[in-house]
């Protein structure tokens, strides 16, 4: 799944297509780096869309098509495939007309000296794509609603004190008229009265009171108004002035509306409708009989209801309605269903979840439809293709998964002839989705059945869009299949291979851009596939510049790698010269390109160290490590990617030489790319050919970057320093004393973080010291770490105590300065500290000492760090009560069980439930520290306790004991039978439940070592639990029985199934029957001999005769 | 609504999909069906059952096993009438 994410990451962040760029300056290439760290607040799909995802609200819904499969429906005037592609003649000759006509004009305006107007008139683009919109606008909203006028209104003081009467004024036909009214309301305008309410609420007159109260009443004069002052326009808009001015705005505008007439629960109960919705679900407030309705309206109202219940339901409500939908959608019928749900998607309030639940409704409903859903097709489409262009990686998933059943619904005629006018619309956004959706219908019904159409296409004389949308669906196909793609390889390649040397420079660059892509799927395998395009490709290298260039150069970087070593290496010679060229570039996506290009070259067999070393790394440094790069991560991955390429070829001496000298540079993030280039040559290839004196240059040019770092984010730096020192070892030896020395004037720095940082390091160090034999040192720096015990950031503190414990588990109990006698009680008290880092760390190091060092620190002070232990339990790290409760079998082991257990015990009567679980979890390990036998006559004793939490503890520590000490049971088994016995009479469930659960354990601890009197013993107070109907007691009792059938045998079980497997009553043969699969899966060949002989009857025999044989 | 689907109920599922896994409808027929085959199956399985079978009814064991084969062909006669 991560890996599948990463792909599709990748996939999606060239979402916009690398040839718009020039089509719609406008547009951003690609996500700014604010957009990744600005954080959602909202949790609309809309807000977080950039301008070319909200494109998709330019599209309109295009009329029902006819459905050609349909012989019985022939309706003339629905459209058919050659209606749509006559019209988009029709608006392309329109839109060369009108093109002409401007041209005109602007000729005209031109001889006539005026170049006013040359703006307005060159733009003709932005001109047609306006008026779409406005034209989009009118028919959203489906074309009975009248637009809505969005004009200022009339200014004047007067007129707007009039209209301010009308909203207050109550309406007195206001209910003949809601239905208009409700469904007039759309989101935005909803939006805009909300807003111009705030504004009036904010920017009112205050009264003459509210003056008084603000202003001292001595020392101030009422003048009045002069004659020439006049009031500021007011600029509201308010968009139910232009007609209705009967309707009254409720008072709070956010508030959801109930619907009238239903009841507040039971099946029949709806969900509140949110304002935003109004235009949607408004029709359900009106309250009307539903016995008048006709059936077409009937099924309008239904289908309305069940919407609203799915999109705001609880999740009960939401399931039946779902269901509901589901199982009447042929019923309903696909018009009256898409009618009302695309919208609804369309809706620029939608949610993240809402949209998710609506594309489950589409889904579930396009599998009980099937082919009726085919006039629909484009309308869904519509709809759905933007989701595939999401940033959220689920909303792709989705809409993948709904373009697919779609596809097998409609089937690929249907799909082919849908989608085939999208091909090449003059909107480069509709080609683009059209081109992802269609590789989504290649993979769901096979690329073979698609491979005729995409050949025509991607050979379509007609025009350049249908060959460059073409070509890009084969791309698409590629990024979503992987390397599934393989067989199809020869011909997809085969079919788009001349656009290589279209006329049309987009088709170019897309067709590389697919070939890039297509190697990069098939990658390592599919040379043979792409050997007749290697020639054209040489060809466009040496000719082409610019985006074309970059396109043919990524191509052929991902085909380089697919080569054998010899004609990878003549390649690579070949291509160098032109990626060497443009190292120079200032196009960021060409610097990408020629990075990623030259990783591949240099990372095939065929190239050699040598001729890198000669020809590449005196450029590559040259025009690549700059400060400039590091600023962006963009550049910084590649570069250090590509670097790292580079020093695996020719050695990490050589790349670390060349960079070592930038760490001291005074640009941070530079520095910082420095390390982590030089960590992860590292990590590769060791140190070994790093010889002394570079040695020394690198680890002064470290300790000078650890110095200087500013920032926050630490962790680079000190990982890189840890990662070089103890790649090093020894051989630090000489700079240690320098890097203690910094370390501990640093712990004493002013600045917090300066403190943190270098306690870090020397928890990253540590080892390589004692390697070092630095003992002394560390005696050290051990001392000044304990000094900083009194440190009141916790971060710090934390920093402080991890460093503290590096240094006790390199250096031992006995050398540890300051001695653990000292340590252990300045730690107690901040065993109190309730930040998380500060207490796992102090946890940590207080149980290594309780483990290795006990004996330095008297009993009494252990039972001190006991009382403060069980307040960790309450943690809500899990990590934290881990060690907790190791740390009290450590010191459970150094003083004896006695006291630690009578502590623990005690703690069973607490109220919270984590804090006891985890209690008994810590007796449990106690018991398997110290021996069974030290605790279990405790824990018996304290079961005698009348007090249900106490009971329960104890015997869930009797199960985490048995799960731990395994074996060891069959010594105990007779000793707690009795108490086991007591609990599974008890009349409290959860106390059968927990007794079921220690079974298990115990049962399965003594299978096959002779137990079995016993077990079958507490088998026989278990058994009549089967028919609990609590989940979690009857998940226990399985269980249980499931061990009971380790430690007893299947056969013994299967006597006590068989009594009711075939029960007059169905609830006992429902539970004997799954009690019998539990023991027929978990030992079938066990079985063969326990089975019961069958009676024969006339008809059968069931006797197993071979089992009668005798020797 | 949660509970419809806990851990038990997917386990009962999966189990629903081996042959020879049974709920309250099986019938005395299936059943027996079901044992006669996991019973052959499992003497083909052991050699030493194999040999012992052999010895006492003087077979080779390779024709005992292709006689055993054969049986788990309706192992118990063809399914009674329903009624």
């Amino acid at each position: 799944m991560s890996v599948e994410k990463e792909i599709d990451k990748n996939a999606f962040t060239n979402y916009i297509p690398m040839d718009s760029e020039e089509e719609n300056p406008e547009l951003p290439t690609q996500l700014g780096p604010d957009k990744l760290t600005q954080r959602y607040d909202s949790r609309k799909i809309i807000d977080r869309e950039d301008e070319y995802q909200r494109r998709k609200r330019l599209r309109t819904f295009s009329p029902e098509r006819a459905d050609a499969f349909n012989k019985t429906d022939k309706d003339i005037n629905k459209r058919s495939y050659a209606d749509i592609l006559k019209e988009q003649a029709q608006v392309k000759a329109d839109r060369e007309k009108q093109k002409r006509n401007l041209q005109e004009k602007r000729e005209r305006l031109n001889k006539g000296e005026s170049k006013s107007y040359e703006h307005e008139a060159s733009n003709d683009y932005a001109s047609t794509r306006n008026e779409s919109e406005s034209d989009t606008r009118k028919t959203r909203w489906g074309g009975e609603t009248p637009t809505i006028s969005r004009s200022p209104e009339p200014s004047d003081e007067n007129q707007a004190g009039k209209a301010k009467d009308n909203w207050d004024a109550p309406s007195e036909n206001s209910d003949s008229t809601a239905p208009n009214v409700y469904s007039n309301i759309t989101p935005q305008n909803l939006k805009m009265l909300r807003l111009a309410k705030e504004l009036e609420e904010r920017n009112k007159y205050l009264t003459d009171e509210e003056l008084n109260g603000l202003l001292p009443i001595d020392g101030y004069e009422i003048v009045p108004v002069p004659d020439t002052y006049k009031p500021p326009k007011t600029n509201r808009i308010n968009p139910f002035l232009g007609g209705m001015n009967f309707y009254q705005i409720p008072e709070e505008l956010g508030k959801p509306y109930e619907v009238p007439g239903v009841p507040d629960s039971g099946p029949n109960a709806l969900p509140q409708i949110k304002p935003e919705d109004l235009g949607y679900f408004g029709a359900l407030l009106q309250e009307v009989d539903f016995d008048n309705l006709s059936y077409e309206e009937q099924k309008e109202r239904r289908i309305m209801e069940l919407l609203l219940k799915v999109k705001n339901g609880n999740p009960i409500m939401r399931k039946q309605a779902l269901r509901q939908i589901t199982e009447k959608a042929r019923e309903l019928g696909a018009g009256p269903l898409f009618s009302q749900i695309l919208p609804l998607m369309m809706s620029p309030t939608l949610e993240d979840h809402e949209r998710h639940l609506l594309v489950k409704v589409i889904d579930r409903v396009l599998y009980k439809l099937d082919d009726l859903v085919r006039p629909y097709v484009h309308k869904i489409l519509v709809v759905i293709e933007p989701m595939l262009i999401d940033e959220d990686f689920y909303a792709r998933v989705e809409g993948r998964e709904i373009v697919s059943s779609l596809s097998k619904a409609a089937g690929l005629a249907t799909m082919i002839a849908t989608m085939r006018p999208d091909i090449d619309h003059i909107d480069e956004y509709v080609r683009n989705t059209t081109a992802r959706a269609f590789a989504v219908v290649a993979s769901a019904l096979g690329i073979p059945a698609l491979l005729p159409f995409l050949k025509a296409v991607c050979h379509s004389r007609k025009s350049w869009f249908a060959k460059h949308t073409g070509i890009k669906i084969v791309q698409q196909i590629a990024i979503l299949i992987g390397c599934s793609i393989l067989p199809h390889l020869k011909s997809l390649t085969e079919i788009i291979k001349d656009g290589l040397l279209d006329e049309q420079p987009k088709v170019r660059t897309i067709t590389a851009l697919a070939i890039a892509a297509l190697a990069e799927a098939s990658a390592p395998y599919g040379i043979e596939a792409f050997e007749h395009i290697i020639q054209p490709l040489w060809e466009g290298i040496k000719t082409h510049s610019g985006r074309a260039l970059a396109a043919f150069l990524k191509a052929m970087g991902y085909i380089i790698p697919l080569m054998d070593p010899e004609h990878a290496g003549a390649c690579t010679r070949k291509i160098m010269h032109v990626v060497i060229r443009e190292f120079d570039t200032q196009d960021e996506d060409m610097k990408k390109i020629v990075l990623k290009v030259l990783k591949q070259c240099v990372s095939t067999e065929g190239v050699s160290a040598n001729y890198v070393r000669d020809h590449i790394l005196q450029d590559f440094f040259r025009s690549f490590w700059l400060r400039r790069m590091a600023l962006d991560k963009k550049n910084s991955k590649p570069l250090i990617e590509t670097t790292v390429e580079l020093a695996n070829k020719v050695g990490g001496g050589e790349i670390i030489g060349r960079i070592v000298d930038h760490l001291k540079d005074e640009n941070e993030p530079f520095r910082k790319m420095v390390l982590e280039t030089i960590e992860k040559i590292v990590i590769n290839l060791g140190v070994a050919d790093i010889n002394s004196k570079l040695e020394e240059k690198v680890m002064d040019g470290m300790l000078f970057a650890f110095q200087e770092q500013a920032t926050d984010d630490s962790a680079a730096v000190i990982n890189a320093f840890g990662t070089v020192v103890s790649a090093l070892g020894i051989r630090c030896k000489p700079s240690i004393p320098y890097i203690c020395g910094t370390i501990q004037w640093r712990l004493n720095n002013r600045s917090p973080r300066v403190r943190m940082q270098a306690a870090d390091l020397v928890a990253k160090i540590a080892i390589v010291m004692k390697a070092c034999g630095e003992d002394n040192l560390m005696g050290r720096m051990g001392v000044v770490l304990y000094e900083c015990l009194g440190e009141e950031y916790p971060e710090v503190l934390g920093s402080c105590l991890c460093a503290l414990k590096a240094i006790v588990n390199v250096i031992g109990m006995t050398k540890m300065t300051p001695p653990i006698k000292d340590l252990l009680p300045r730690l107690t008290p901040i065993l109190k500290n309730r930040h998380e880092k500060v207490q796992e760390n102090v946890i940590d190091l207080i149980g290594r000492i309780a483990d290795r060092g006990a004996e330095y620190v008297s009993a009494k002070e252990w039972m001190r760090i006991c009382f403060d232990l069980l307040d960790l339990l309450r943690a809500h790290k899990k990590g934290i009560r881990r060690a907790t409760v190791n740390t009290f079998g450590y010191i459970a082991k150094a003083i004896g069980p006695h006291d630690v257990l009578g502590t623990l015990l005690n703690n069973l009567k607490v109220q919270e439930r984590q804090n006891r679980i985890c209690t008994t979890v810590a007796i449990a390990i106690v018991a398997e520290t110290c021996g069974p036998f030290t605790v279990i006559p405790a824990l018996m004793n304290e079961y005698r306790v009348p007090e249900l939490n106490v009971q329960n503890g104890v015997l869930k520590s009797f199960a985490f004991m048995f799960e731990y000490i395994g074996e060891m049971t069959k010594d105990y088994i007779y000793a707690v039978t009795p108490l086991l016995e007591d609990a599974l009479v008890d009349r409290d469930l959860v106390h059968r439940q927990i007794a079921c659960a220690a079974i298990k354990h115990l049962a399965i601890g003594v299978e096959g070592l002779g137990c079995e009197d016993a077990l079958t013993h507490l088998l026989n107070f278990i058994w009549p639990n089967v028919f609990e109907n609590s989940p979690h007691v009857i998940n226990a009792v399985i269980d249980a029985l499931d061990g009971l059938r380790l430690g007893l045998g299947v056969g013994r079980l299967l006597s006590y199934v068989t009594q009711g497997l075939f029960h007059p009553a169905r609830k006992v043969r429902d539970v004997y029957w799954r009690i019998y699969n539990l023991l027929y899966l978990g030992n079938q060949d066990g079985l063969v001999m326990s089975f019961p002989t069958l009676i024969d009857d006339e008809m059968n025999t069931y006797r197993r005769t071979e089992l009668e044989l005798f020797l | 609504m949660s509970e419809r689907w806990n851990a038990q109920v997917q386990l009962e599922h999966l189990q629903q999909k081996y042959a020879g896994a049974g709920n309250a409808d099986t019938t005395k027929w299936e059943w027996g069906c079901t044992i006669r085959r996991d019973s052959l199956a499992s003497h083909i399985g052991h050699h030493s059952r194999m040999l012992y079978m052999a010895i006492a009814e003087n077979e080779s064991t390779s024709r005992m096993k292709h006689n055993m084969l054969w049986k788990m062909v309706q192992p118990c006669g063809p399914p009674p009438p329903k009624k």
